[in-house]
């Protein structure tokens, strides 16, 4: 296998995810498109990872894992809460901090 | 484009050593960008997470093929068993219309698209260039004890950082989404 078969993927799920933060209204989709991103970087750090046989890959793999966990756990809070406050997740409503 | 291209030369330059696994990830990966824009582009939410839940699976299946079986384990009980659970609670919870989504506006979705094509390409190009013709060679899957004898030693202060990290998480979502 080579390694830009991995790389070029993972090129490929980053892009799609950043045209969903871009494109998207909806607060939860946008965390969605946020997962796709983060699992973009997850492939790299792995095929890194295996190129060099070294473990340092996988454990920050683990990591992002981790601290995706927690930003889902913060983002749908912070989604949760703009829904309380104004009954509607739409992202181009939300413009309060707009200059 | 240059993902085939990358394929077809994987395939006919390995030999018969990585055909497998080079077939195994083509499908994964067909599948994986297929489910991507679906998740994208569909416009019913609950359907978006069901096609995330297919992407995620798909990269856990790509950790198995690039020999972290570990990663790929925790891929499938995080992702697919909890951040999934999560998005759905968060369907739910805002009642965000389960039915019909949303009208994108077409030219900020236009733009959207531009960037991302023109990133792909950018990155494309200088992955292409630098990483020609380097070979995985995956003889034998990362073992589980090297992980975790990596974490308790090596990176013990980045896992120490992560616990707070999480901790610090809980307690904050708590204190944003409670009532009071």
């Amino acid at each position: 296998m080579l390694l830009n078969q991995f790389l070029l993927l993972s090129g490929v799920l980053f892009c799609i995810g950043v045209y969903g933060v871009l494109a998207r209204k909806n607060g939860v989709l946008v965390l969605m498109s946020i997962e796709l991103i983060l699992n973009a970087v997850n492939i790299n750090l792995v095929a890194f990872g295996a190129l060099t046989n070294d473990v340092g890959g996988s454990v920050f793999a683990l990591f992002t894992i981790a601290v995706a966990a927690a930003e889902v756990g913060i983002g749908l809070a912070i989604v949760l809460l703009i829904y309380r406050n104004r009954r509607s997740i739409d992202l181009s409503e939300i413009d309060l901090m707009k200059g | 484009m240059s993902l085939s291209a990358a394929l077809s030369a994987a395939l006919s330059t390995d030999g018969d050593l990585y055909v497998a696994q080079n077939v195994f990830f083509a499908v994964i990966a067909v599948t994986m960008v297929f489910s991507a824009v679906r998740v994208v582009t569909t416009s019913n939410i609950v359907h978006a997470a069901l096609w995330l839940v297919v992407v995620l699976a798909g990269v856990a299946a790509q950790f198995i093929l690039l020999g972290s079986e570990f990663v790929a384990v925790t891929q499938v009980l995080v992702y697919i068993g909890a951040v999934v659970v999560l998005f759905l609670f968060g369907v739910m919870l805002t009642r965000a219309s389960l039915g019909d989504d949303e009208s994108v506006g077409e030219e900020k979705r236009g733009i959207a698209a531009v960037v991302a094509v023109l990133l792909f390409s950018v990155m494309a190009i200088a992955l292409i260039d630098s990483f020609e013709d380097n070979r995985l060679v995956i003889d034998e899957p990362l073992s589980t004890a090297r992980v975790s004898d990596a974490i308790f030693s090596q990176y013990i202060v980045a896992f120490e950082a992560v616990s707070v990290l999480l901790l610090a998480a809980l307690i904050g979502a708590i204190v944003v989404a409670r009532k009071d």
